[in-house]
């Protein structure tokens, strides 16, 4: 599997050739406890870079979700709609939100594991 | 002091537990320059003098009796069971607290879903929610779900909609950039047709026809209903409006001289999610046990926040309570008796006020149940007239359109008995 | 104990009620109205007899918490007594038969009682005038949002943010948003209360109001509350006040001369009205004179004795609901101010602050407070230091549940990790005090000892911890088409 990136925003992309793939980390699923719906945007919409492109629900919380890169979406994780708590059991795998055709080059500042470990480090209460 | 608790002593010693002298010393951190000496208000009374200086305020109202008040305009005499007022009165009920910790608040819980319930039935929607504030708000948060739903800032209104709830509507949409237009066209602008059913002055409109008009064009259509009349009206549902709200104050709630009553809402399944407002649901726990919970509450304002459809919190769930009561009291053939008496008796005087001379039916050719409106040649005289004699006589809705001048509504319900209804005639008559 | 739906209670051979028939010849809705206008299924309501429905309600009542009955210490909601003489003289006939189109000549009583609860409003907050149009505390924060917005615009300004604590109650940015304001955070210093620098950077030219609670949501006075209104006013902002924490200071200081320009305040929380298990409420809003004339139309005027409404309000927002406010909970908040006083107001806030801090120092020892105290009439607590037993909150709330008590509210503010924020009111005695601290010492105790134990409480209740999550899932499932099953309303077949 390709390098794994993330935003400061919690969601995580990886990248095979000019697809990339997105979805939210194992902290923000803790943080949010047990998904329960999604607001997804349909297949062939154009995101930008951090366009908020959805939100994810859990009985207590609800948080945007933002497009780590900027892309069209070529596809939208269809077993999230019957089972949405694939987030929470395999955030990385199985509960993928988006796959886009990138547009552009991608972002200078995607956070690398470590970079990532220091933003939930300062987050944790 | 009413309702105050503690005993001198007991200051003592609360005061010395903190550790203390005085409360100068846990108010330290006012500002000297902000202590004030004291409120300008009279000192506190006893309960009789209280009770005394209210009673008076009171005697001071004109109560006109239920079966001699004939206005009506959003608010309507009607038979309220003594049930009603028996469960809203019990402590566990109007002194409980919103039902945050579910398995404390049951009793609450349960009888909201009933009446999410019976909502649902009387509107045949799919989802109605724990209730809103008025018919009037509820109105206005109709249209903003269209809104957001649909992306587009017109809202289209058409036919006589009650003028207290066109003017909630437009106060909600200028904080956000929607305008309202009315007429009976709507344009691919247009979020929401809004019409009321029946209408202001009592009227029938042709609710499908305008829940196709608005369908055609991609927009919603919201329909502001009379409950008591979905015992004998097409619901909703059944003609596939998307969104039905309205006033719930004839189901069991006091005039109150217009408050608290409470707004409904009920739409179909894909506009669940947009619902402003508080949503119970059924669940269970560990044990297997069926229990009641408040749900979705990742739409309310506490979570959304800044991105929440309303930002609603507290609603009117004693009224809804009240309702819920009511409703059940009736069953549907009671509900249907009310609905279907006050027709007769209404069409009886409709036709009786028609033959006094110089008055007319105002819209000869449209039907309504039990409010409509009559054209009169001297309208505040005449009112003040029956008010002398002790009637609450009709409405007259030339201060709110212009082209109206003349007309007034009357309203028949199942307290106005013949006899109060001759007792009306002689009056005019004379 | 549980009780059945009344629909699984229903017969199809119940006795409908006995009602009054039309007793004369007229015809009905078939003779008359096309078919097609008319329903052709009834409703589903249910069919029951009269014992059945008294049963069946009391029943629900017993299944209920309530403030008659339990104390509630839930920080931010001034869960104190509710009077019954408030209920006798709210179902006076004089006041509950009376039809809002009544003319006004017949209703010189409910105007008086409206212009008179108006002015004591006024006194108790130092504003000019008060509207008692809204019917709840978010919708009375955003009128007064409307009115700031107004007035504004009024003078060609177009300011388009507003600014709010991120210990702010959630109805404040959602009520701005619905006004069309750009929400913008302003921090809480380390000591919980506003941070002052992080305000000055964010006012601008932009900013219409600030909106604050004072004392905080964390039942902390704002010290530099003279000062914010400085900064605040001299970017040509204006000052909100959120009336959720007055009980803390009625008659010892008022939110006006602090330079607040509006003013809600909740008859529900301070002012003795009943929460009826969600309202209804009342959600008043003062203001000072720049404001007034933007106050929903009509107002209550009087002149030599005289009551009007007076409509003729050429730059009033509007209507923000339906007739004149929620005028049986008018009645009971005046009930209550005239039997209370100004002494009596002052006492109840000097009572709850002192109830409060006493409070505090008997558990002082068992949660962790964040802050340094005095506190105001309410304080947050944090069950933090449980978190290495596996114990939160919600566990805490759960065995104060067990036990016969309300919990105090949970995870708010949101600045608060585990937060517990608590406020016991002037109407609960030193003894149930003492009670309370009590329980949570066991519950703490507990929490060492057994934290599993916790996790399964309540057990005492007519349900255990309901399974929020997976009644979530299937009304997700049911609205997706999925599933038959509306989980939000009963329905027959499922």
């Amino acid at each position: 599997m390709a390098d794994r990136r993330y935003t400061k925003s919690h969601e995580w992309v990886t990248v095979d050739g000019k697809t990339a793939t997105v979805g939210i980390t194992d902290f923000a699923q803790s943080q949010l406890g047990d998904v329960v719906f999604l607001e997804l945007p349909s297949a062939g919409r154009k995101l930008a870079e951090r366009e908020s492109f959805g939100v994810v629900e859990s009985v207590k919380a609800a948080s945007d979700l933002y497009s780590p890169v900027a892309g069209r979406i070529t596809a939208v994780n269809e077993k999230l709609a019957g089972k949405p708590e694939l987030i929470n059991s395999d955030p990385y795998g199985d509960g993928w939100i988006l796959k886009l055709e990138l547009t552009g080059d991608l972002p200078a500042d995607l956070l690398d594991q470590a970079g990532y470990q220091k933003v939930t480090e300062a987050s944790a209460h | 002091m009413p309702y105050l608790v503690h005993s001198p002593e007991e200051r003592t010693e609360m005061l010395d537990a903190i550790g203390v002298k005085s409360m100068d010393e846990l108010l330290v951190d006012i500002p000297r320059s902000l202590r004030i000496k004291e409120l300008e208000l009279p000192a506190g009374l006893s309960e009789f003098e209280t009770m005394a200086q209210i009673t008076a305020l009171a005697a001071r109202n004109r109560v006109f009796p239920d079966r001699l008040t004939f206005r009506g305009g959003g608010v309507y005499r009607r038979f309220i069971p003594a049930a009603v007022a028996a469960v809203t009165s019990k402590p566990e009920f109007y002194t409980a607290y919103t039902p945050y910790q579910p398995e404390a608040s049951q009793g609450t819980l349960q009888a909201i879903y009933e009446f999410q319930t019976m909502i649902a039935e009387l509107t045949a929607l799919d989802v109605a929610n724990a209730s809103l504030y008025d018919g009037a708000t509820a109105v206005a948060e109709a249209a903003m779900m269209a809104h957001i739903q649909t992306e587009r800032t017109e809202v289209l209104v058409a036919g006589y909609l009650h003028p207290e709830y066109l003017e909630v509507l437009r106060a909600f949409s200028e904080g956000r950039g929607i305008k309202i237009r009315k007429g009976s066209e709507p344009s691919s602008k247009t979020a929401a047709v809004v019409f009321q059913q029946p209408d202001f002055l009592g009227l029938l409109t042709d609710a499908e026809a305008l829940t196709e008009a608005a369908h055609r064009v991609g927009a919603l259509a919201i329909t502001c209903v009379d409950p008591i009349s979905l015992a004998i009206l097409k619901p909703p549902g059944e003609y596939r409006a998307d969104i039905a709200v309205g006033e719930g104050q004839q189901l069991g709630l006091q005039p109150s001289y217009g408050g608290p009553h409470v707004g409904f809402i009920a739409c179909r399944k894909e506009l669940v999610r947009r619902l402003p407002g508080r949503l119970v649901g059924a669940a269970h726990d560990a044990a297997g046990r069926r229990g009641f919970v408040l749900a979705l509450a990742a739409r309310e304002q506490h979570i959304r926040r800044e991105k929440a459809t309303s930002n609603i919190c507290t609603n009117h769930s004693l009224c809804a309570l009240a309702a819920s009561v009511y409703m059940t009291y009736m069953g549907p053939e009671g509900l249907r008796q009310i609905a279907e008496v006050s027709f007769r008796r209404a069409h009886s005087l409709a036709k009786r006020l028609a033959e006094l001379p110089g008055w007319e039916l105002a819209f000869p050719d449209r039907q309504f149940l039990n409010e409509f409106p009559v054209r009169v040649p001297k309208a505040p005289a005449m009112i003040r007239k029956l008010s002398r004699k002790g009637i609450l006589g009709p409405l007259d809705v030339h201060r709110w359109f212009r082209e109206l001048k003349g007309v007034v509504t009357f309203t028949c319900t199942e307290v106005n008995d013949p006899g109060a209804m001759d007792e009306l005639l002689a009056v005019l008559e004379s | 104990m549980s009780e059945p739906l009344s629909f699984e209670l229903s017969r199809p051979g119940a006795q409908p009620p006995r009602l009054p028939e039309a007793d004369l010849a007229s015809p009905g809705p078939a003779d008359i109205l096309p078919a097609g206008m008319l329903r052709s299924n009834p409703p589903g309501l249910p069919r029951l007899s009269e014992p059945e429905i008294m049963r069946h309600y009391s029943r629900m009542a017993s299944l209920n918490y309530s403030i008659s009955e339990q104390f509630y210490p839930l920080g931010s909601c001034t869960m104190k007594y509710n009077p019954v003489a408030n209920e006798a003289a709210a179902s006076l006939p004089g006041f509950a038969a009376l039809h809002p189109y009544q003319d006004e000549d017949t209703v010189q009583g409910a105007l008086e009682l409206m212009w008179r609860l108006e002015r004591a409003l006024c006194a108790i907050v130092g504003v000019d005038r008060v509207t008692l149009q809204p019917a709840a505390g978010a919708h009375g924060e955003w009128t007064a949002l409307r009115m700031i917005q107004a007035y504004q615009r009024s003078r060609g300004e177009v300011r388009t943010e507003v600014l709010v604590p991120d210990s702010a109650h959630g109805t404040n940015p959602a009520s701005a948003a619905l006004s069309g304001f750009h929400v913008v955070e302003v921090k809480s210093g380390a000591d919980g209360r506003l941070h002052l620098a992080d305000l000055e950077s964010k006012l601008s030219p932009r900013t219409a109001a600030l909106m604050l609670t004072n004392p905080n949501t964390l039942g902390l006075f704002e010290r530099e509350i003279l000062d914010i209104a400085q900064l605040v006013h001299s970017a040509g902002a204006m000052l909100y006040y959120d009336g959720a924490n007055l009980n803390a200071f009625m008659g010892i200081c008022r939110p006006g001369d602090m330079g607040f320009d509006a003013v809600h305040m909740n008859l529900h929380k301070t002012f003795t009205t009943p929460h009826g298990g969600g309202g209804p409420g009342a959600g008043p809003v003062g203001v000072k004179a720049e404001l007034v004339p933007f106050l929903p139309a009509p107002t209550v005027e009087r002149t030599n004795g005289h009551l009007t409404l007076d409509f003729k309000r050429p730059r009033s927002i509007g209507r923000v609901r339906s007739f004149y406010g929620n005028f049986g909970m008018l009645v009971r908040a005046y009930t209550y101010i005239v039997a209370m006083g100004g002494d009596g107001l002052t006492q109840a806030s000097k009572d709850a602050v002192l109830s409060a801090n006493y409070l505090r120092k008997q558990i002082e020892g068992e949660l962790e407070m964040p802050h340094e105290g005095p506190c105001m009439h309410e304080f947050v607590a944090s069950a933090r230091n449980l978190s290495h037993q596996g114990v939160r909150a919600l566990d805490i709330a759960k065995a104060l549940l067990d036990r016969d008590f309300y919990a105090p509210t949970i995870y708010f503010p949101l600045v608060v990790p585990e937060a517990i924020m608590v406020e016991p009111t002037e109407t609960e005695s030193k003894a149930t005090l003492d009670a309370f601290a009590k329980a949570i010492k066991e519950i703490v105790a507990e929490a060492r000892s057994n934290p599993q134990a916790l996790h399964d409480e309540p057990k005492n209740l007519p349900v255990g911890r309901l399974d929020d999550v997976a009644a979530a899932r299937h009304i997700n499932s049911y609205l997706q088409g999925l599933s038959e099953d509306p989980v939000l309303r009963w329905k027959a077949s499922v």
